[in-house]
């Protein structure tokens, strides 16, 4: 188990690189504790798989450093990393039985023999695939196939870190909840420091302790889950995490704080004094379906708003809401009922309306 | 205009591939097949297309008997899941290739093209070639490709799965509009509960090659003919636990004994499966019948805006979606709240016996 550092790190696929587009990382540093449960999240092509392979080893990185407790591994393969990896797709052999193919990362180091027969008991055990020990791996499901892969992962005691890279994928919805569970308490238990790269928000949040939401070869957060909900330091944070993800509106500046069109929002003083010293004009706010408050009667800085769209998902309903010439999305639960074309009454908690600069948040200084 | 599958059958060396479907898809509507991976989506849709010929049954066309006609002879566009285009052909020209094939003026063909494009958002994409291009936009090509010639006959094979979730979300949510106002019939595969209630329409549950219940999305998800619906038709899973019914208590366990209320009343003596959905349990009482149960919690999982709580019994164990950080150690005792008005009751046989009653809404 180990401390990842990545140390200005930078990845070209070019042998020229002539400007940030031709990078798939731009310069980033991190650390990635020991022990920690993380998640590197982010969409098709932000750069997430291209760091999972600079720290498995797979990949050598054209500028900067990857330290291992504070040991320089640029050069090291990822066997001599020890570094285990769980792909999307089981990697196991499918003419042995569920015993050998846990056992053959242990042989292949010498361990023991006695050793090694305790060692896949206890994993099998932790797996709940005990049962399934002598049965060919070619004759087992999906989900029991993508268990015996994680448990190649897991079986070696020596490993540095684990690396997770879409998992789940091919398990259906209602195993990757047990799996998912599963994965979380082998953390708990054997404290190991783990990367999690899903595209999946909820995948993320349910199994990190902090994630790391990538964007264009950068980590713009590394924040939990609670944090990247609540208060996401850039705009890409607030529109990729939730579903749907946060309402976003191009602002002027104006007396009270900011408009759109003659629709005005009150800021708080603070995000005033912040706004008068800066000269962007890619000014926004941003609000997160779950905080718009909605009323039958007005309140103090309530908006009358007509209901455009009404979306019934079981266990929540979301609504379209028009608002000047924007149009704001809310949920509300699922006994809400308005008729499409009446009218509400809506409020923007001010702790919940979040200012960006530069598609940057503003943050109240403590 | 409609597509009728009577008494549909393929069976191949002894396996049930499809057994005895019988379902009717109207033209302009929107169906979703939802099942578990093998349940049967993907051969019920080859047979539709006439890929694969039925062992038994029909499948009617406009009142037609077109079984075992080829695909060719039909206007049918089908979505795979793994994106194929033509490598050697633009983007521009994967989506203009069904249409050439049909000798469209390539006036027409222009503005189709840049219509559908424009739409899938792969405009400024036109002239690379797929090779150059990301899953997600290759997965766009292929799907602009069907969707640009008028097919009768639209085909998703889990066309989203290999995409990011934002995207999905996106393209979601365009399908169904775009659908809205078309005139063909569309047909989509999905594993996903939470999709199908989002694409909306009509809603058909598979398992193991069989139809288990079809309806409007709403009417199925509310009213789930027995435990397997009900169980594929929520994500998480919807919660069951055994329990009996006595002339005057409702019982869990022994720890768990609930006078019998008006809500319950049409309940016989006997046993029972009671069903409740994992957002619709509470950590507070909401109101003086709701059921409380003592639990132990086994793992909190955040997501940010939600807890996953997974908590057990000595009998039973449930997950329950909460608004909100909720965090516990493991092994927390705690107790937990199920309204009875949102209690499923399943028979023995676990078939649906008792529907929650309404609750009414805040209505404006």
């Amino acid at each position: 188990m180990a401390e990842i550092h990545l140390k200005s790190l930078a990845h070209s696929y070019s042998k020229s690189p002539s400007g940030p587009e031709d990078y798939a990382i731009r310069q980033l540093d991190h650390v990635w504790h020991k022990g920690g449960a993380y998640a590197l999240l982010g969409p098709s092509g932000c750069g997430k798989s291209t760091m999972l392979n600079i720290i498995s080893g797979l990949v050598q990185p054209s500028e900067g450093e990857v330290l291992f407790d504070g040991i320089r591994v640029n050069a090291l393969s990822p066997r001599d990393r020890n570094i285990a990896q769980v792909f999307q797709f089981p990697v196991i052999y499918d003419s042995m039985t569920v015993y050998q193919n846990l056992a053959f990362p242990l042989k292949n180091n010498k361990v023991p023999a006695a050793r090694i027969k305790a060692r896949v008991q206890d994993i099998a055990e932790v797996l709940e695939i005990e049962d399934k020990l002598h049965k060919k791996a070619k004759n087992l499901t999906a989900d029991e196939k993508q268990k015996v892969s994680m448990g190649r992962g897991l079986v070696r005691e020596d490993v540095s870190a684990i690396l997770f890279d879409e998992p789940l994928t091919v398990i259906d919805p209602q195993l990757k909840w047990k799996l998912r569970r599963k994965l979380k308490q082998i953390h708990e238990q054997f404290d190991i420091t783990m990367v999690y790269v899903t595209h999946d928000q909820l995948e993320a949040s349910t199994f990190a302790d902090k994630i790391a939401v990538m964007y264009d070869g950068q980590i713009v957060q590394f924040g939990t889950p609670t944090e990247l909900f609540e208060q996401p330091n850039h705009t890409f944070v607030g529109y990729f995490i939730g579903s749907p993800g946060m309402n976003l509106i191009d602002v002027e500046r104006c007396e009270a704080g900011v408009r759109f069109g003659s629709v005005e929002v009150v800021l708080e003083p603070w995000q005033i004094e912040h706004l008068n010293r800066l000269s962007s004009t890619n000014l926004k706010i941003g609000i997160r379906p779950e905080f718009i408050e909605i009323g039958l009667e007005p309140k103090v800085n309530s908006y009358e708003v007509e209901v455009l769209d009404m979306e019934d998902l079981g266990t929540y309903k979301i609504i379209d809401l028009g608002l000047g010439d924007e149009t704001l999305k809310a949920r509300v639960d699922e006994d809400f009922d308005a008729r499409i074309g009446s009218r509400v009454h809506l409020t923007l908690p001010p702790q919940w309306t979040m200012l960006y600069v530069d598609e940057f948040l503003i943050q109240e200084q403590s | 205009m409609s597509l009728t599958l009577e008494n549909l059958s393929r069976i191949v060396d002894g396996v049930d591939y499809i057994r005895n479907a019988s379902l009717t898809f109207e033209a302009g509507s929107f169906n979703v097949l939802l099942g578990r991976t093998l349940a049967g989506k993907t051969s019920l849709m080859r047979l539709m297309a006439g890929l694969d010929k039925p062992t038994e049954g029909r499948l009617i066309y406009n009142g037609e008997d077109v079984t075992g006609q080829s695909v060719q002879r039909r206007n049918i566009s089908m979505i795979y899941q793994q994106f194929i285009n033509y490598p050697n052909l633009s983007v521009y020209e994967n989506i203009a290739s069904p249409l050439r094939l049909a000798k469209m003026p390539s006036s027409e063909i222009d503005r189709r093209v840049k219509e559908t494009a424009a739409m899938l958002r792969i405009e400024p994409l036109l002239k690379r070639f797929p090779l150059e291009l990301s899953g997600g936009q290759q997965q766009r090509t292929a799907m602009a490709r069907a969707l640009v010639k008028d097919a009768t006959l639209v085909l998703f094979d889990e066309p989203l799965v290999n995409l990011d979730y934002k995207l999905r979300e996106e393209l979601r949510a365009e399908l169904r509009d775009l659908f809205r106002e078309r005139q063909c019939i569309a047909v989509y595969a999905t594993t996903e509960a939470n999709e199908a209630l989002a694409l909306g329409g009509t809603t058909t549950l598979l398992h193991q090659g069989q139809v288990v219940q079809s309806g409007p999305v709403m009417d199925v998800y509310r009213k789930p003919v027995n435990t397997l619906a009900a169980q594929l038709f929520s994500e998480p899973p919807m919660n069951l636990i055994r329990g009996r019914v006595s002339d005057t208590e409702l019982s869990f366990d022994e720890d768990t004994r609930h006078a019998l209320t008006q809500e319950l009343a049409d309940l016989q003596p006997g046993e029972y499966w009671f069903g409740i959905r994992p957002s619709h349990i509470a950590l507070k009482p909401a109101n003086d019948d709701d059921l409380e149960v003592p639990v132990q919690v086994a793992l909190s999982e955040i997501s940010g805006s939600e807890t996953f709580m997974h908590v057990e019994s000595r009998h039973f164990e449930m997950v329950t979606q909460l608004m909100g950080v909720h965090q516990y150690h493991t092994g927390a005792p705690i107790s937990v709240y199920l309204p009875i008005n949102k209690l499923f009751v399943f028979d023995t046989h676990e078939q649906l016996v008792h529907t929650p009653s309404q609750v009414s809404g805040r209505g404006v």
